[in-house]
């Protein structure tokens, strides 16, 4: 673990402030409020992965004791209610736009995926509320479920307005290019990949508080949300027509997002809708089953991948057909995902001339597939960096080499892709060499050689990716289709003693704002850390922004931070100046004093805090009272992440089972605020990334029923599945931001993948082995050796 | 959950008493519980057998006697089992987690016969005896079927006796997510000759495989279970392992269990 | 409904309860002690583990009433932010935990295995915390912290 410095700013690893709460059991989620009077709802929900529904009799169920409202989707039609809306919509290559189903937050006429909700059972308990759902009858006629992706264009249509069950269908690059750059190729390489669906799993399930206050005609919603302005906005204009002046969301501590709480859920408008009908409090917590048949899942990806090399080995072309399963409905980033977040990122770190790519957006009888951590980009790194590795087997160059001779050069930035992206700046040869040191990639072929001893494969893999985080110019992400600005915001408020409150419009469920954010605050006005107390996930205390994800935090919500803290130095130095008799551009703001260049006349930041709130002698005729500044800062570009990551693994050809043996990463999030926290971001990527590509995977049946529907069959990584981690750095700062940072949340979950498949396959290369699907589950790998062997035996 | 009675009974004879009236036995509740609270069980009454005494474990001569309410982290670092029988400790050692083996008995989960519980596979393995209120069941007649067992409605198990043998070795894979025996194998060599016990991979639940059985009293090695067809016909499938591979599973731990003996 | 006494973290408590009340919604809902988290309904996640008489279990899957007369001890109970208990000062210095709502079960079962094993391998630490799910951290930072608090509690 970094220690860094003695000091508590930038770049010191600063123990979090965060922890002693959740250390002690007081932490405050939203499970843990409760509010006088509340009732409980219960959800029923669709058995069936699609049916229309012919009758709900709720009559014996209404008389049940405890019962005090039972709601339907009639209910729900016959008040007006809204459903979630799709965030962020694309245009289809004919230059038809989405297409939009309605997402009803109680089912209306049909059911679509097992979880789909169908009934609210509102009673004085829990216990009462359940026991009533074993009463309500529901008589469903059953329609024919559309699971399997690559044909789900064929299956019955789920969607009146969504013709052959698609979404939409999104290209990006130039198709022609592509396809001279593969006719005339030395080498061509196909590949095609699924990409794993996940359940996020975040530990805390998701919760809901809502009540109701008639005096003031207002409501307020507690929920597990990673943004709660987006919340507010989405529920209270398009869902249930509260002015939003009169609607606070709280989103308290929250258990781990992951992209899973992005997204408005029809629970939690359900809770907030019924607070005013029955004028009661309504909470609603999840229950794990509940959790993974109706979260948003991830990922879900069939791609077919062909890439072009000339003699030399160069790539000339790329061109990627994709399948994205979106599932029943669209969720708030589900279209977004599989196309602005994916496809932008095929050109990952290296020099392709030609690049072109189509995307089908494909409903299925499935929960509703949105980002899950990486959003796109794991999916665009994995097919990528599985293709570079095919690619260098087939050329027979070290995968290491090959990627190092294609990768764009660091004085070649900024670099303009095929596909749209600009990178600012990057090295990339510079964390892979690094990585190879780290893991001693010379050493690879003694280590396997004497694995093979022990009558174990041993194979190595890398993964040098990229991504693109801190959603980005608001005005490209409007051209883009998004329906949201993708600024974000901060108030920074100086209290008259000194003491420091900062509102970000940022919301932190595991990354240490707390912590990260007060340091760049106390690095730049030269306080203490612990005066400084960063407030979020309130929607009446934070100014409007737009939550956390995409690892947009730091790179969007620290830029607003410390450009409020700028503003609060730029009017503190004038007052500074006034209260010393001197010019302004005399006064020179460090280590938290202001002093009068070329002199020894001082003021501290706490005197000039003071003078602000108790304006006796102060410069009235250029100044308002008080010290407290707001900023928003709309990014000029997305950042650019990027690193190698190498997975070395031993793999037991008598069980098929995958040892992780060693890893180690070297990253370039550009600045580095507090080292600790990145690394624990970087641990936590990793160990999803690994659980996609060995362990997890979200299983239906073919008639569409969950099949891995709790820990007992769907498989989360343990501390006894993973070895530790070696971490390491490199630099390039960030051009366009004034931290010069880039963002590390995404990247571990981004890189591992394609590592850990591609040891795999180096592992089993020596039997013939060439490809391997994820999760690579002992059964499939001792599959892959024993088919492996009898081809051999054959020859 | 469903609401329910709960009665502790303080003797095994009042716990037999409320079996007769319909009451459900709770041991250690490790899979009563989780089945109730998804609502997959709805006993009138559970009896709460912590309080009759069955806990213990006692060195009979040429057994180990243990009570039934013994937890397995009590058995795991009994000094008796380790030196008698350490294979028995070392699986008790290895069922579910640190917070299962603190309360989870070996009454509960023998009388549950779960599929892919692990200590069927002792008692099968080892020919051990199951004692209960009313008689002594072998263990070759005890396990009926995939969560059947020989106990009668008002029949309790009060203890579990393991003979004594010359070595004898216990290997689990995992199921990757669940963490139960996805296929474990008992293994003992005693005067009667060897046992061989599978869990986690019969349809049937827990089963003895004779053919390995023969083939380890003739050559006790790990070798002479490579000729060894293990019939993949009546194991189970799912998403973690299909039947075949199971099967292979079988002979691996098989393998590794003779060579731990 | 049943009366259940018991002692939870030092103190004697006492409650009405219907006899299917979990030893967790007991200790969260009649007690109002948060910390205990349910993070899962199959008895797998462990973000519910608590001590029943020094041992760890998962409170989610133990009756209130089979709790009867028993020492109950919580995350709260084990330590304050004045003074913290050596395991969550490890986590603290190690930054072993990250959204935190796994957190508590994980120091509960963390304690008792150093009590069991005082000196515990990285692989002991790994095994023995097979009980508790964390999906932010990756353990890495978990291993670290339960050795250092081992160290903290020996010494």
């Amino acid at each position: 673990m970094p220690e860094g410095s003695t000091k508590d700013g930038i770049g010191a690893s600063v123990r979090r402030k965060e922890d002693k709460r959740f250390l002690t059991g007081s932490g405050r989620y939203t499970a843990d409020i409760s509010r006088h009077g509340q009732l409980h709802v219960h959800f029923i929900r669709s058995d069936h992965a699609h049916a229309n529904i012919k009758s709900i009799r709720t009559d014996a169920a209404a008389k049940a004791d405890g019962v005090v409202a039972i709601y339907t989707g009639e209910d729900v039609a016959a008040d007006g209610i809204g459903g979630p809306i799709c965030g962020w919509v694309v245009t289809n290559r004919d230059g038809s736009p989405t297409n939009e189903p309605p997402h009803p937050i109680l089912a209306n006429g049909s059911v679509r995926y097992v979880g789909d909700h169908v009934v609210a059972v509102i009673a004085e308990t829990l216990q009462q509320a359940r026991d009533a759902a074993e009463l309500v009858e529901i008589d469903y006629e059953v329609l024919a479920p559309v699971v399997d992706l690559a044909s789900a264009s064929e299956g019955v249509q789920i969607h009146e307005n969504v013709p052959n069950n698609m979404y939409f269908d999104f290209e990006l690059g130039d198709e022609a290019a592509a396809e001279a750059a593969l006719a005339e190729a030395a080498t061509v390489v196909e590949l095609e990949v699924r990409n794993n669906r996940l359940v996020p799993n975040a530990m805390e399930p998701r919760a809901a508080v809502a009540e109701y206050d008639p005096v003031d005609e207002a409501y307020t919603l507690f929920t597990t949300s990673q943004n709660p302005h987006l919340t507010r906005l989405v529920i209270g204009a398009f869902m249930l027509s509260i002015p939003e002046s009169k609607f606070r969301v709280v989103a308290p501590d929250v258990g781990g997002g992951f992209g899973s709480k992005i997204y408005v859920y029809p629970e939690e408008a359900v809770c907030t809708w019924a607070s005013k009908k029955l004028q009661r409090p309504i909470k609603w917590t999840a229950d794990r089953s509940e959790s993974f048949l109706a979260d948003a899942h991830g990922r879900d990806h069939i791609n077919k991948v062909r890439m072009a090399l000339d003699a030399n080995n160069r790539i000339t072309g790329l061109r990627v057909d994709s399948l994205a399963n979106i599932g029943s409905y669209l969720s708030a980033f589900s279209v977004v995902t599989p196309t602005i977040l994916h496809a932008p990122l095929l050109s990952g770190c290296y020099q392709i001339p030609a690049i072109y790519t189509n995307v089908k957006g494909m409903a299925t009888t499935t929960a509703p597939v949105d980002a899950y951590r990486g959003a796109g980009r794991p999916e665009a790194t994995y097919l990528l960096e599985r293709v570079m590795d095919a690619a260098a087997r087939q050329v027979g160059m070290d995968p290491a080499e090959f990627r190092r001779m294609n990768f764009i050069p660091k004085d070649a930035f900024p670099y303009q892709t095929p596909v749209a992206l600009q990178y600012d700046i990057g090295d990339y040869e510079a964390p892979l060499d690094k990585a190879l040191e780290m893991i001693d990639y010379k050493g690879f072929e003694a280590r396997r050689a004497e694995a093979a001893k022990r009558g174990k494969y041993r194979g190595i893999g890398l993964s040098s990716y990229i991504e693109a985080c801190g959603i980005a110019p608001s005005a490209v992400a409007g051209a883009l289709g998004s329906r949201v600005g993708l600024y974000e915001s901060a108030t920074v408020r100086v209290d008259p003693t000194g003491t420091i409150n900062v509102m970000t419009g940022t919301h932190s469920h595991g990354q240490g704002h707390d912590t990260t954010f007060a340091q760049i605050v106390a690095d730049k006005l030269g306080v203490d850390v612990g005066q400084v107390q960063i407030i979020h996930g309130d929607s009446d205390k934070t100014p409007f922004g737009m939550g956390s994800y995409g690892s947009r935090s730091l790179a969007v919500g620290g830029s607003a931070i410390a450009k409020a803290v700028d503003k609060v130095i730029d009017k503190a130095k004038i007052i500074a100046a006034h209260l010393m008799e001197a010019a302004d551009s005399d006064v020179v703001f460090a280590d938290g004093k202001f002093t009068v260049a070329g002199t020894d006349t001082e003021k501290g930041f706490g005197e000039i805090a003071l003078a602000a709130y108790v304006p006796h002698n102060y410069p009235h005729d250029r100044l308002e009272p008080g010290l407290e500044e707001t900023a928003f800062y709309d990014p000029l570009n997305f950042t650019y992440p990027s690193g190698t990551h190498i997975a070395e693994v031993e793999i037991d050809p008598a069980t098929g089972v995958v040892q992780l043996v060693d890893w180690a990463c070297c990253d370039d999030f550009g600045n580095l605020i507090n080292p600790m926290i990145v690394e624990g971001q970087v641990h936590g990527g990793i160990a999803q990334g690994v659980g996609q590509a060995l362990m997890e995977n979200a299983a239906y049946d073919e008639n569409g029923q969950l099949i891995t529907a709790s820990y007992m069959d769907y498989c989360m990584p343990r501390a006894d599945d993973l070895p530790d981690f070696k971490v390491d750095y490199t630099v390039t700062a960030c051009t366009h931001n004034d931290l010069g940072v880039k963002g590390c949340g995404e990247a571990g979950a981004i890189a591992s993948p394609p590592a850990l498949i591609n040891a795999v396959i180096d592992a089993l290369s020596p039997l013939g082995v060439t490809d391997m699907s994820m999760p690579a589950s002992p059964e499939k790998v001792w599959r892959a050796i024993n088919e492996a062997g009898k081809a051999q035996a054959a020859e | 959950m469903y609401q329910t009675n709960y009665v502790k009974a303080a003797s095994t004879d009042e716990a037999v008493g409320h079996m007769s009236s319909g009451g459900q036995l709770l041991a250690g509740g490790m899979t009563l519980i989780p089945t109730m609270k998804q609502r997959l069980a709805s006993p009138e009454t559970v009896v709460d057998l912590a309080g009759c005494g069955l806990s213990g474990i006692e060195d009979t001569g040429d057994a180990i006697r243990i009570g039934a309410m013994t937890r397995h982290v009590d058995v795991a670092e009994s000094a008796v089992v380790q030196g008698a029988i350490p294979a028995l400790a070392a699986l008790a050692g290895g069922i579910g987690d640190r917070q299962v083996r603190n309360r989870g008995t070996i009454g509960g989960s023998v009388a549950n016969n779960d599929p892919s519980a692990c200590y069927p596979a002792a008692v099968l393995g080892l020919g051990g005896t199951v004692h209960t209120n009313k008689r002594d069941i072998a263990a070759d007649d005890f396990f009926t079927g995939m969560f059947e067992t020989a106990l009668d409605e008002d029949e309790m198990i009060t203890a579990v006796s393991f003979p004594k043998v010359a070595k004898a070795a216990y290997l689990k894979f995992p199921n990757p997510a669940s963490r139960y025996a996805m296929v474990g194998v008992f293994v003992a060599a005693g005067g009667d000759g060897t046992r061989v016990a599978v869990t986690g991979a019969g349809s049937d639940g827990v089963f003895r495989h004779g053919g390995m059985e023969s083939a380890l009293d003739g050559d006790f090695s790990a070798s002479a279970l490579d000729g060894v067809a293990v019939d993949s016909s009546d194991l189970i499938g799912d998403i973690h392992a299909a039947p075949d591979y199971r099967a292979h599973l079988v002979r691996e731990m098989a393998k590794r269990a003779v060579d731990a003996c | 409904m049943t009366n259940v006494n018991l002692t939870l973290n030092g103190k004697a408590v006492s409650a009405d309860v219907p006899d299917n009340t979990l030893l967790v919604s007991f200790i969260r809902e009649t007690m109002a002690l948060t910390g205990t988290h349910v993070g899962c309904d199959t008895s797998q996640c462990g973000a519910c583990v608590v001590h029943v008489n020094g041992e760890s279990v998962k409170s989610c899957t133990m009756l209130a009433v089979a709790a009867e007369g028993a020492e109950v001890t919580t995350i709260e109970g084990i330590g304050s932010a004045e003074s913290l208990h050596p395991m969550q000062q490890a986590f603290h210095e190690n930054h072993g935990l990250q959204c935190g709502f796994c957190t508590p079960g994980m120091v509960m079962s963390a304690i008792e295995l150093v009590e069991k094993n005082p000196n515990p391998s990285e692989q002991d630490v790994r095994e023995g915390l097979e009980g508790n799910i964390c999906r932010c951290t990756g353990y890495h930072n978990i291993v670290k912290s339960v050795q250092a608090g081992a160290q903290k509690m020996g010494g």
